[in-house]
């Protein structure tokens, strides 16, 4: 089916979402809708979905112009979305999600007379319709898992037989990959050329340049509203990012080679215990959630934890910010800092950027200056004695708002109100508009957009060349590559392996998914004794045995 | 939960001003529910503007038009409970298709009747003014307001007490039991130390709120150590302490009055009494001022200290509050002492200032009464000080009420009730007042989308 949008317009106040939008995807086509946060791509496909009326505009499915005011109309009009955040109960099976709000019933056919409706629920043909559609574009989906029990992206494609199952022709995917690993997003790809061999349209919201590039067959971009280009695939990474963002962008952080100095945080055999979990038995401690990891990190260099998500990063992190029980040491420039509380450990010189922004790093309902000294409110400048110095206070937001770009209407403005790129710039100006001797970054650029991206990499590059010791934690494998001087994988709590940033993508994912080299020695992963071959890299620092 | 005061567009301040501070006679108010109506002089532009300004502070500066509007319905529902609960309207009534006039006049003049004895119970009296006039007393004029301000006293500290631990995203649901903690210390204090003038009353004060900060410290640290939820905690304390409270004043040995059968302690030494300032009544008692300053100090405390700011944001967000070094445990004793304090401070107020002696009558109802307090003051201290001083002002009222007309005292219980349900259910008065549903979710969206 065609679909088209012509000159779709949707107001919020004063400003203008979407303005005068046109776009074509044809029968067959992936088409990527590429654009940073808040460019107005969600808010195009949530007026498709019906979600959000248009206040002028149409909407044409093979010519025909259809009006679309629920969700409802959309799927009678064969359009499925797929929601960044999935709209599954999670003590369902697969079966019974995909059968809610398009249950069968069972009949009973008497010769002679019409089929009886019993009322009750045909589970053996849900489970037999998810079977079917699972085969034809072997998705590879157990109809009767229990839908918490299936990774994410598993639960993603529950979402795409959702779609099918109402005998959608248009896809809509909003930003699918957010939530994927690398392989996952691999097979979410394969999903899709499968659906578009059989006729599919599927719309590719994403604000990642190497996705959209690999999975469309055309590249609408959009910025502030408005369609400012159409493009192939072939499309460079430069001219794609420039069209975004409306600027040439430095898509990789130019920096020199490190220039390591001291050990600033040493870590010998920390052990982070897991959460309760329950079992047959009762409760018990899970296994280990970091389970003996050894690792330095000198002035100056970037180490890069790479990672599958859930494998101990998180916990480490907090682990080292003395958030979590852990046992081990860790010492931070010779100091022992391993029973410090969080405050010593932030007072001792280390920064910390949370993984989860909005839960851990900052107070939403707090305005931007406050939350700007969170964890130094209560020292000279900004405090002496009891008494706060809001001048002061406000003086530090003003200078920093300026220096780390942070688009603000005042520093007043509540700091939920702002978009992610902006709430990061103001916990990366908190945590290094300090003097600190360590930081630690988890996964300091989710979400964000590409002129975000590089901003917060240009500045952890600039900390490090300060004589910094980073370590940033990321599942993302390119702002592995983009920033560290050496490179740790994490697999179910341990490292598998260090290597220097010049390892091919191919030995990363190995070690990603807990295949060491050679030996497979993977008992002994505390990250010293399993290093594979000798490294090569210039900036390589060999872990003390 | 905005952080500040500041957060708070200035349109709606002086409307919710006049309207707590001064809680309209009411008549009127029948007639007039929006202030949008009653505020413009319509000339040309400068309406359209005002309207918009009106509408802008109604859509974002929300809570406190609410606020005002939902006592302003309060009072609208408590005037037709009053006109329909009186026999002589009701009688009226029953003859409306042959007398509609009279019956409606009868509603109207129960109605009037009520809430003027109301007004000059609580407010201020005209005929005090033309009596003045006439060689009476001046003083008379302030007898009414000096009388809601005394009411108002232990209610402020109480109210304090319930919205300091809010802001530190705690449900203080003890004031009660830091009341009783309080007043038992200071009437000890009170009667059976021999100390001089002032360094008495001094001590006293101090020894109620080190006496309430105890209770309060209690219920933090079992939070803090056990994870015992202070809902609970508070609650139980409540009758542990009104039953310890009963075993002490009903044991000559303790603080009940000696050769006496009642449950009553000895009267405080005159010493630990606290004075009233300006003469025979009417007078300001320094405990009111003692309600103020601990008004003051609170909004000091919170908005301009580093310990108002660790409880603003563990209140806020204790996940951040923990990961920006704070220690939460550590926060949370801290709030429940100072507000245990305050608690315990009300109960020494109306000891040393009102009753003299504690008894179940000087217990009262401050503890529970300080929830709905700190709730209608929004856990601002200035807020709660309104607050305190309307309920205060329906409790004097009240009274001046029923002595002046039929009308029973409960009906200003009936009114403080449905300003407290109207409060918390903004929706039903954004739906009765057709105010426009705040934008924050349009607006909120796209000013995320669009600031980056």
């Amino acid at each position: 089916m065609e679909l088209e949008l012509r000159g779709i317009t949707k107001r919020f106040g004063s400003l203008v979402a979407n303005d005068h939008i046109d776009l074509t995807v044809a029968p067959g086509e992936i088409l990527g809708l590429l654009g940073e946060n808040g460019a107005g791509k969600t808010t195009l496909m949530n007026v498709l979905y019906g979600l959000t009326q248009p206040d002028s505009g149409e909407i044409l499915l093979d010519g025909k112009p259809v009006s679309i005011h629920s969700p409802r109309d959309a799927i009678n009009a064969k359009i499925g979305m797929v929601h960044q955040h999935f709209m599954l109960v999670p003590v369902f099976t697969v079966a019974e999600n995909v059968a809610l709000g398009v249950e069968q019933v069972r009949t009973i056919r008497l010769p002679g007379l019409p089929p009886i409706r019993t009322g009750l629920l045909d589970r053996k043909a849900a489970r037999q319709r998810v079977r079917d559609l699972s085969d034809r574009y072997s998705l590879q989906v157990n109809p009767d898992a229990f839908v918490e029990d299936l990774p994410v992206g598993v639960q993603q494609r529950v979402e795409i037989i959702k779609a099918l199952l109402r005998d959608a022709s248009v896809l809509i995917l909003d930003e699918p990959t957010a939530v994927l690993t690398p392989g996952e997003t691999e097979d979410l790809f394969r999903v899709m050329r499968q659906l578009k061999e059989s006729g599919h349209s599927i719309v590719f919201i994403s604000h990642k340049l190497k996705e959209v590039q690999a999975i469309a067959d055309k590249i609408t971009v959009i910025r502030r509203g408005h369609v400012v280009g159409d493009r192939p695939p072939t499309t460079s990474d430069a001219e794609l990012a420039a069209l975004m963002v409306g600027r040439p962008v430095e898509l990789t952080v130019s920096k020199e080679p490190a220039t390591p100095g001291d050990v600033v945080l040493d870590v010998q055999d920390l052990v982070v215990p897991g959460e309760q979990i329950v079992t047959d038995q009762g409760f018990a401690s899970g296994k280990n959630a970091v389970d003996g990891v050894s690792f330095q990190v000198r002035a100056g260099e970037i180490l890069g934890i790479a990672g599958v998500q859930g494998n101990g990063q998180t916990e480490l992190c907090e682990a080292l910010m003395g958030l979590r029980l852990s046992a081990g040491t860790v010492r931070l420039e010779a100091r022992d800092i391993s029973h410090a509380a969080p405050r010593q450990r932030l007072r001792a010189g280390v920064s910390y950027i949370p993984e989860d922004r909005r839960e851990d790093g900052l107070v939403a309902g707090f305005s931007v200056a406050d939350n700007l000294v969170l964890d130094t409110y209560d020292r000279p400048p900004f405090a002496s004695g009891l008494a706060l110095d809001l001048a002061e206070i406000r003086r530090n937001a003003s200078s920093l708002v300026t220096e780390f770009d942070v688009r603000t209407s005042s520093i007043d403005t509540q700091v939920g109100t702002l978009s992610g790129g902006n709430q990061q710039k103001v916990i990366l100006a908190r945590e290094v508009g300090r003097k600190v001797r360590l930081l630690i970054a988890s996964q300091p650029t989710r979400g964000l957009d590409v002129g975000s991206i590089e901003f917060v990499h240009r500045r952890i590059v600039e900390e490090r060349d300060e004589g910094v010791a980073v370590v940033i934690v990321s599942s993302e494998l390119d702002e592995i590559y983009a920033l560290a001087d050496r490179i740790a994988v994490m697999y179910e709590g341990q490292f598998t392996g260090f290597r220097p940033p010049t390892v091919p993508v191919a030995e990363l994912g190995l070690l990603m998914a807990g295949v060491t080299n050679g030996a497979g020695d993977k008992t002994a992963g505390d990250g010293n004794h399993d290093d594979g071959p000798p490294p090569d890299g210039p900036e390589w620092q060999a872990e003390p045995t | 939960m905005t952080d500040d005061a500041s957060g708070v567009p200035p349109e709606p301040e002086p409307a919710a001003g006049s309207g707590a501070s001064t809680p309209e006679p009411a008549s009127e108010s029948v007639t007039a529910p929006a202030p949008a109506t009653a505020t413009g002089p319509p000339e040309g532009g400068g309406r359209q503007r005002l309207d918009r300004a009106v509408l802008d502070a109604i859509v974002h500066g929300s809570s406190t038009v609410v606020t005002t509007l939902a006592i302003i319905l309060a009072l609208v529902l408590g005037a037709l409970i009053i006109a329909f609960s009186d026999t002589t309207v009701l009688h009226a009534w029953s003859r409306f298709f042959r007398h509609p006039g009279v019956a409606i006049s009868a509603a109207w003049d129960a109605i009037a009747a009520a809430y003027s004895a109301m007004f000059e119970g609580a407010i201020f009296d005209p005929h005090t003014i033309s009596a003045a006039f006439h060689g009476g007393s001046v003083g008379a004029i302030f007898y009414p307001l000096s009388e809601t301000a005394s009411q108002a006293t232990p209610l402020v500290l109480t109210g304090l007490a319930v919205a300091l631990a809010f802001r530190a995203g705690l449900f203080n649901i003890g004031a009660a039991s830091q009341w009783i903690g309080g007043a038992i210390v200071a009437t000890y204090l009170g009667f059976a130390v021999s100390l001089p003038i002032v360094i008495h009353a001094i001590v006293c004060l101090i020894g109620g709120f080190a006496g309430g900060a105890v209770m309060g410290w209690l219920v933090g640290l079992l939070k803090a150590r056990t994870g015992a939820h202070e809902v609970i905690v508070t609650i139980m304390l409540n009758y542990v302490m009104y039953d310890f409270l009963s075993y002490l004043l009903g044991t000559p040995t303790a603080l009940q009055l000696p050769h006496q059968a009642n449950l009553t302690s000895p009267i405080i030494a005159s010493s630990a009494q606290l004075p009233h300032v300006g003469g025979p009544p009417p007078q300001v008692g320094v405990g009111f001022l003692v309600a103020l300053v601990a008004a003051a100090g609170m909004w000091w405390l919170l908005e301009r200290s580093t310990v108002g700011f660790e409880f603003r944001t563990v209140g806020a967000n204790p996940s951040a509050a923990r990961t920006a070094g704070m220690s939460v445990p550590r926060t949370w004793i801290l709030a429940m002492l100072l507000a245990g304090g305050l608690a315990g401070l009300s109960g020494a107020v109306t000891i040393q200032g009102t009753f003299y002696s504690l008894n179940f009558q000087s217990y009262g109802t401050y503890g529970i009464d300080g929830i709905t307090v700190a709730l209608l003051g929004r856990a601002r201290p200035l807020g709660v000080v309104l607050a305190a001083l309307l309920f205060g002002a329906l409790s004097t009222g009240g009274t001046v009420m029923e002595a002046a007309t039929s009308v029973p005292v409960d009906i200003t219980e009936v009114i403080e009730g449905l300003i407290v349900l109207f409060v918390a259910a903004p929706l039903f008065i954004r739906a009765v007042f057709r105010l426009r549903e705040a934008r924050v979710g349009g607006l909120g969206a796209v000013a995320k989308g669009w600031n980056g």
